[in-house]
């Protein structure tokens, strides 16, 4: 599904990915630790087409095209979704409003039809369920004035409203309660499906815990520096990074 | 990637184009014979002739105003057309039928309903082309209720003593520069009175048209509501698109009396303009409502689209007791364009309270400031104001200004000020892309959200214009 090979980047001349290589196919599921500053976010943002990035080199394949033919719109719409780590607040914006217009560019993009207010207002009831949110937040302005939890809990909403094919999710799980991180990871679960895939940014493997994945990655410095099966999440949890670093360093030395 | 602000084209200013019609002018220039010339044309009294000719005098001792923040080549006023109309086969028009076929196309052009059936439900339509009232619909209908509804011309001659009780009482004819000439040489706009007690069925609307390259707008609108009265009145401009630039210089005078209330609505849309800055309308505005009752209400708001420099701020003289001033504004500049534009809220009665809601959207090079002066006189015990502005920038090379001058002289005022400035920077940008709304319907939606407390004091119609209008004027600012 996605194909990432010998990615590098950099944001206002600062090199920040150093060459990333990563496969994700359809079905699984892949966490991304690391420490702050490793680049985690600027891996996700570099996907999405945040125009800030600038990319230096490599390619990235999405469903066999290259992604970076498209705008960051057109991304979304072809199925890519980015949970950000700080979602950003638009006064004015009703989150009912933005839901269904981005519901309805999908929509359109993919020959369906769209949805009317009406029509919609049932659609968005059953979304609501799956992430316990209360109806009131849908007529708030997107964003603005939720907790650092609520924002979360909205970012899980638009992806259950838009059901991306790849959906990368940058630190879900900070600022979530525990019962709150239980339930948004119940409905990520349910949202997983043969043909999806996930990518998992964060820093503890209590979220792993419920959104298992098949594959953790360590990023450090702009590279991975080591891949392994789930376990590896609670290895980093007991040892930190460094021993992770020193065996990178002697592996390139040998 | 590059960044996604480029400023491209921005969308064609679609009310461009010129009418091809015969018009009766002066020649360029002002001087006294000028302006007895346009008094004698419109068969005007004795006393407005003197009017015009004190204001002449007053304004010949003035200099043009240059605190505004705004850069401009400065009028050349002997070059500008002071009476232009389009010349008609008979000197009044008796129905809409006998106006000139190509001007009635205009109109439609601009979709402004003049034909009363085609009317859009319950507004009543004052057309103003160049100089001159072109027609009125609805009037008969409103007059039933003693409602007088007509050109400026027409009151001069059949309420002359309305006109003469109430014109410059709001703004004297030396308030200040563009006023003065304004009063020396208007040439028509439109008059409403609303006697004692009446409540306006329809909002009443004129819609002003600049087409004569040379000729200046100078056009008077005077709005008077009795005792417990109320009206909706609206107003919306165009103009062709010229390489030079014309000017608009008008002047608005509303007055309310005890328990009255007049809301006052424009989506201003004059031509900004090319991108480079060349031609459009140089908008020099007096507005000013005078809340001379007790328990009045005079409400502001503007949509301000157009104009190549915008000078100009409705304001409220709050003389009454318990009277009301509001304000609510959205100023929208891009490419060259300057605005400068505000309000004056000035508190005399008791218990008076006013309103500001500013939202002043920058793109492009553009230049967008506030500047909004809340005075409370000593006298004003109880006094309340609140006032909330704030900017958005788009793009890095656009600037907004927040200049508000507070004078408070009873210590009993509260007068709150709140300000803020955002930016539609990537991140709100690519939020909004990432969920697959391209980035043009992003700040369509960012804007409109942004606009929304001043949007919903629009009667309908105009906010579903200002909407569509906002979207059209900011196309292309992101690439
Ligand atoms: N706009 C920017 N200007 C300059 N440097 C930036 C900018 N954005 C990110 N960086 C730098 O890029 C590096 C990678 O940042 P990134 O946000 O990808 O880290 P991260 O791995 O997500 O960290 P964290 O775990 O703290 O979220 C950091 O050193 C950061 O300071
Ligand atoms: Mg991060």
């Amino acid at each position: 599904m996605l194909s990432i090979k010998n990615l590098t980047a950099s944001i206002n001349g600062t090199p920040v990915l150093k060459g990333i290589d990563l496969e994700l196919k359809a079905g699984e599921i892949h966490a991304i630790m690391g420490p702050n500053g490793s680049g985690k976010s600027t891996l996700g943002k570099v996907l999405v087409g945040h125009p800030a990035y600038e990319v230096t080199g490599g390619e990235v394949l999405y469903e066999g095209r290259n992604l970076f033919e498209l705008e960051p719109d057109a991304r979304a719409r072809a199925g890519i979704f980015m949970g950000f780590q700080h979602p950003i607040e638009v006064p004015g914006v009703s989150n009912a409003a933005f839901l269904r217009l981005a519901y309805n560019k999908k929509a359109e993009a993919e020959g369906r039809d769209e949805l009317d207010p009406l029509e919609f207002d049932d659609f968005i009831h059953e979304k609501i369920k799956l992430v316990a949110m209360k109806e009131e937040f849908l007529d708030r302005s997107l964003n603005e004035g939720f907790s650092g939890g609520e924002k979360k809990r909205n970012e899980i909403l638009q992806m259950a409203v838009l059901e991306p094919k790849l959906a990368i999710l940058d630190e879900l799980d900070s600022g979530l309660d525990i019962d709150a991180l239980r339930v948004l990871g119940d409905a990520v679960n349910k949202l997983q499906r043969p043909d999806r895939a996930l990518l998992i940014i964060t820093h503890f493997p209590r979220i792993l815990e419920i959104i298992e994945p098949q594959f953790v990655h360590v990023l450090s410095g702009g590279r991975i520096l080591k891949s392994a099966g789930k376990e590896l999440a609670i290895e980093l949890e007991e040892r930190g990074y460094d021993w992770v670093l020193e065996e990178a360093a002697a592996g390139s030395q040998r | 990637m590059t960044s996604t602000f480029n400023v491209v084209t921005s969308q064609e200013y679609k009310y461009g184009f010129v009418t091809d019609i015969e018009a009766d002018s002066v020649a360029p220039g002002l001087n006294e014979d000028v302006i007895r010339f346009i008094s004698t044309k419109k068969g005007e009294p004795d006393w407005l002739l003197e009017f015009r000719l004190k204001a002449y005098r007053h304004w010949l001792t003035m200099t043009e105003p240059d605190w505004a923040n705004v850069v401009y080549p400065k009028p050349d006023f002997q070059k500008i057309v002071y009476y232009s109309a389009p010349k008609p086969k008979k000197p009044q028009y008796a129905s809409m039928d006998e106006v000139d076929p190509e001007l009635r196309r205009t109109f439609e052009k601009l979709g402004v309903p003049i034909h009363e059936q085609e009317a859009l439900a319950g507004v009543a339509v004052d057309v103003v082309f160049d100089s001159v009232s072109v027609t009125t619909t609805y009037r008969e209908k409103l007059a039933t209720v003693g409602i007088i509804f007509c050109s400026f011309s027409e009151a001069v001659k059949s309420h002359p003593e309305l006109v003469r009780k109430y014109l410059g009482s709001v703004v004297p004819s030396s308030d200040n520069f563009y006023a003065a000439l304004n009063s020396a040489v208007f040439t028509d706009g439109s008059f409403v009175f609303i006697p004692k007690g009446v409540a306006c069925p329809m909002d009443l609307s004129t819609y002003f048209r600049i087409n004569n390259k040379e000729s200046g707008q100078f056009e008077r609108t005077l709005i008077v509501a009795e005792e417990g009265a109320s009206v909706s009145y609206l107003e919306g401009c165009t103009a062709p698109q010229f390489d030079t630039n014309q000017l608009h210089a008008a002047v608005v005078e509303l007055v309310a009396l005890d328990h009255a209330s007049i809301k006052y609505s424009t989506v201003q849309n004059w031509y900004a303009g090319d991108k480079d800055g060349k031609g459009g309308i140089f908008n020099f505005v007096t507005k000013r409502g005078l809340c001379k009752g007790k328990g009045s209400h005079i409400s502001w708001t503007q949509v301000e689209t157009g104009s190549a420099i915008t000078w100009k701020y409705p304001s409220c003289v709050l003389l009454g007791d318990d009277s009301i001033g509001e304000f609510y504004s959205v100023a929208l500049t891009n490419h060259k364009q300057q605005a400068d534009t505000g309000t004056k809220m000035v508190h005399i009665g008791k218990n008076t309270k006013s309103t500001i809601i500013s939202k002043g959207i920058s793109a492009g090079d553009s230049s967008n400031s506030y500047r909004g002066l809340v005075k409370v006189q000593p006298k004003a015990e109880g006094a309340r104001n609140f006032s909330q502005c704030d900017s958005m920038l788009i793009g890095q090379s656009c600037s907004a200004s927040t200049f508000p001058y507070i004078e408070v002289q009873n210590r009993s005022a509260r007068v709150e000020h709140e300000a803020t400035t955002s930016k539609i920077g990537e991140e709100q940008l690519l939020y909004f892309q990432q969920r697959g709304i391209p980035a043009e319907e992003a700040i369509s939606m960012i804007i409109n959200g942004f606009c929304k407390d001043v949007f919903r004091e629009l009667p309908m119609e105009f906010a579903v214009e200002a909407t569509k209008l906002l979207s059209l004027k900011l196309e292309g600012s992101v690439g």
